[in-house]
C-alpha cells in the first residue's frame, strides 16, 4: 500500500466532530445529493407500481400516476379481489406454485449443497479437487445455456410440462457448493468434529447435529440465493410448462401481459399482480438484510 | 479473512486447506461418510448439468438426412456442420455484437455506481446509511420479468408518468431499445453489486486507515489508494458475474416483445437460440448454446486473468 505521496495535504481530522472544513462539507452535500437523486431512480417505479395498483383501468390513464385519488382505496380492494378471483383463481395459483419451487426445491439444494459442500471442506479424499472443480465450472454456466438440452432430455422422458420439469433442475446449486465449503472451512473447527468423533457420533449424525447448527447463519444465505434465483427463474419453465396452472407467477404474468392487446382490462391485473408478487420478496429481503450481507461478503472475499 | 486474494485463486487455495489429520481408524468409516454426504447433490448435478451440457454437445454434432426430397428425415453424425452453419450465421454474429456492445457500456456503469455508492456508505460523508442501503437493494427483490414489465410501461409514449421525455423521444425505438434494457438491469442490479463492494469494505480493518489519515491522506485519497485497491476481489467477482449475465440476457428482452416491435426474434444469443429451437432445429439451437457457453467461459476468465493483472501491480 503506497500512501506515502499524498498529493492532497490537508490538515488531519482528527475526528467527524470537531470543527469539519469547508470543503468537506461541499463533499458532503455532494454525497448526500448523489444519493438522494438515485435514492428517487431506485424507488420511483415502485412507487408508479403502488399508485397504478390503486387505479381503475380508466383512471390509469387518465389520472397523474405518481399520485392517489380519493377513490384509490376502494379501487384498490376491487383490483385486487378481481386479481384473485380472474380465471378461476389462477393467480394465486402461480404464486402458490412459486412458493414450492422455491421454498421446497431451494430448501432441499441447501441442504443438499450444504452436505457436499461440507464433506469437500471436512474430508481428505481422491478425487476432491477434482469434484470441486467441476462444480465450481458449473457456477460459470449459466441456467440458460442449459434450459434447451433440459428441454431436450425431459421431452425424451415425456416429462415436460409436469411440476418436475422445474422442480428438479431447481435443485441443483453449484454456487451453494461453493459458498457451503468456505463456511465449513471458517465455521466448523476440526477440534468439535474429533470430540463428536471420539465422543461416538457417527460422522452423518456429526453433520446434521454439530455441523449443520454452526453453519446455521451461512445456511440461511444459502437459502436466500437459491430462493431468490428459483423465484426469479423464467427461461427454464418458458421453455418447459405449457400448462398455466403449472406456471410460476413470472411466468403467469408474462402470458397475462402478452394478451393486453386482445383483453384491455388485463392491464390492471397485470400491474396489481406484479405488485402483490415482489411484496413477499421485499419483506422477506429487507428482515434478512443482515444475511446477505454476510455471504456476500465471504463470497466476494474468501 | 485475508482480502488480497482473489476468487479464483481463493478457490485454488481453498482446494487445500490447512491439512486435516485424520487418525487411520476411521478411514474406511469416513469413505462411506463422504459418499453419503456428496452423492445426492453430485448425482443431480451430474443428471441436470454435466448431462445437459454433453447432451448438447452430442446433439450439435448431428445433421438431418432425409433420402430424397420425400423421405423420412433421420438423424446422422455430421461432425462440425452445424458449427460451420453458426460461424456463417450472420443474425448470430449480430446479436454477440449487440450483447458486446451493451456489455461494454452496461457493466462498467453498473460497476462504476455500485462502487460509487459503496464507497460512499462506507465514508463519513452520507447520513442514514442504512436507509440508503434498503432503498438501493430494493430492486433486486424485483424479478426480471417484473421489473421489464414495469419499465415497459415507463417508457410508454401515452401511459408514462414521464410522458415529457417519453413522447418526445421513443425509448423503445430500434436505436435505443438497447439502452432501454441496459436501463431495466442496472436498475435491478446496481444495489446487489453495492452491498457485495460494500460488505468487502467492511472487512478492512480501520487500523488501516488511521495511518494513511495520520499521513493527512484525504477521504478521496484513501478510497483510492487503500479502499479500492482492498475491494479488487469483490469487484471481479461482480465483474465475473455481470459478464455472465450480459451474454445470457433474455428475459428483459423477451418481455420488451410485448411492448416495442424493434425487438426482434434473434436480438441477443439466447433469444436465437430460443428462436432456432423453435423451428425446431434443435441440432443448430444446440450448436449456437455450445458457442455460446464456451465465449461465457472464454470471457469469464479473460474478466478474471485482466482484472488479477491489474492488481497485481
Amino acid at each position: 500500500m503506497t500512501t506515502s505521496t499524498p498529493t492532497l495535504t490537508k490538515t488531519p481530522r482528527p475526528g467527524r466532530s470537531g470543527g469539519a472544513p469547508r470543503e468537506s462539507r461541499l463533499s458532503r452535500s455532494a454525497a448526500m445529493v448523489i444519493m438522494g437523486a438515485f435514492t428517487l431512480y431506485f424507488l420511483l417505479p415502485i412507487w408508479w407500481l403502488l399508485v397504478s395498483s390503486t387505479k381503475t383501468l380508466g383512471n390509469f390513464n387518465s389520472t397523474f400516476s405518481l399520485w392517489f385519488i380519493p377513490t384509490s382505496l376502494a379501487d384498490a380492494g376491487d383490483n385486487i379481489v378481481k386479481l384473485f378471483t380472474y380465471n378461476e383463481g389462477v393467480f394465486p395459483r402461480w404464486m402458490l406454485n412459486s412458493i414450492v419451487y422455491a421454498t421446497v426445491a431451494g430448501g432441499i439444494g441447501t441442504i443438499l449443497a450444504a452436505m457436499c459442500g461440507y464433506a469437500l471442506s471436512k474430508y481428505q479424499f481422491r478425487g476432491r479437487e477434482l469434484i470441486f472443480n467441476t462444480v465450481l465450472g458449473g457456477v460459470l454456466v449459466p441456467a440458460t445455456a442449459l434450459a434447451l438440452p433440459l428441454f431436450l432430455i425431459f421431452s425424451q422422458m415425456q416429462l415436460t410440462n409436469t411440476f418436475w420439469a422445474v422442480f428438479l433442475p431447481s435443485l441443483v446449486s453449484p454456487f451453494g457448493v461453493y459458498l457451503s465449503r468456505i463456511y465449513a472451512a471458517s465455521s466448523v473447527p476440526d477440534e468439535i468434529i474429533e470430540a463428536a468423533r471420539i465422543d461416538g457420533s457417527g460422522e452423518i449424525r456429526t453433520f446434521f447435529t454439530v455441523a449443520v447448527r454452526l453453519m446455521s447463519p451461512a445456511l440461511v444465505t444459502i437459502f436466500l440465493f437459491q430462493f431468490v434465483s428459483i423465484w426469479n427463474n423464467f427461461f427454464l419453465p418458458l421453455v418447459m410448462l405449457r400448462d398455466q396452472t403449472l406456471f410460476p407467477v413470472t411466468l403467469g404474468l408474462y402470458t397475462w401481459n402478452s394478451q393486453v392487446s386482445q383483453i384491455p382490462d388485463i392491464r390492471t391485473l397485470v400491474i396489481v399482480g406484479a405488485l402483490v408478487s415482489i411484496v413477499p420478496l421485499l419483506v422477506a429481503f429487507l428482515s434478512l438484510q443482515r444475511f446477505w450481507r454476510n455471504g456476500l461478503g465471504a463470497g466476494g472475499l474468501k | 479473512m485475508s482480502t488480497s486474494t482473489l476468487p479464483a485463486a481463493a478457490a485454488a487455495a481453498g482446494a487445500r486447506p490447512a491439512k486435516t489429520p485424520r487418525p487411520t481408524r476411521g478411514k474406511l468409516r469416513n469413505k462411506r461418510a463422504v459418499a453419503i454426504l456428496i452423492l445426492p447433490f453430485g448425482l443431480l448435478f451430474a443428471a441436470f448439468y454435466l448431462f445437459p451440457v454433453i447432451y448438447a454437445v452430442v446433439e450439435s454434432l448431428q445433421v438431418i438426412k432425409r433420402e430424397g426430397t420425400f423421405g423420412i428425415p433421420h438423424l446422422e453424425f455430421g461432425g462440425l456442420t452445424q458449427y460451420v452453419l453458426v460461424f456463417q450465421n450472420t443474425e448470430f454474429w449480430a446479436s454477440i455484437a449487440r450483447v458486446l456492445a451493451f456489455g461494454v457500456v452496461q457493466v462498467p456503469i453498473m460497476l462504476g455506481l455500485a462502487l460509487l455508492f459503496a464507497l460512499l456508505l462506507d465514508s463519513p460523508l452520507v447520513k442514514g446509511k442504512k436507509f440508503f442501503r434498503l432503498a438501493f437493494f430494493a430492486p433486486y427483490a424485483v424479478p426480471g420479468v417484473i421489473a421489464a414489465i414495469m419499465w415497459g410501461y415507463l417508457y410508454s409514449p401515452s401511459l408514462s408518468p414521464f410522458q415529457f421525455v417519453t413522447s418526445q423521444v421513443n425509448l423503445l425505438d430500434g436505436g435505443t431499445v438497447l439502452w432501454a434494457v441496459a436501463n431495466v438491469v442496472t436498475w435491478v442490479y446496481v444495489g446487489y453489486n453495492m452491498l457485495i463492494i460494500y460488505s468487502a469494505l467492511l472487512a478492512i480493518p480501520a487500523e488501516l486507515y488511521e495511518a494513511a489519515r495520520l499521513d493527512g491522506a484525504s477521504q478521496m485519497r484513501i478510497a483510492w489508494s487503500i479502499k479500492i485497491p482492498l475491494v479488487m476481489p469483490a469487484i471481479v467477482l461482480t465483474a465475473v458475474f455481470s459478464v455472465i449475465g450480459t451474454l445470457q440476457l433474455i428475459t428483459e428482452p423477451q418481455v420488451f416483445k410485448q411492448f416495442t416491435s424493434s425487438i426482434t426474434s434473434t436480438f441477443t444469443p439466447n433469444l436465437l437460440v430460443y428462436t432456432t429451437a423453435a423451428v425446431p432445429n434443435l441440432n443448430l439451437a444446440a450448436a449456437f448454446s455450445v458457442v455460446l457457453a464456451i465465449a461465457t467461459f472464454i470471457l469469464s476468465f479473460a474478466v478474471l486473468r485482466l482484472t488479477q493483472r491489474r492488481v497485481a501491480l
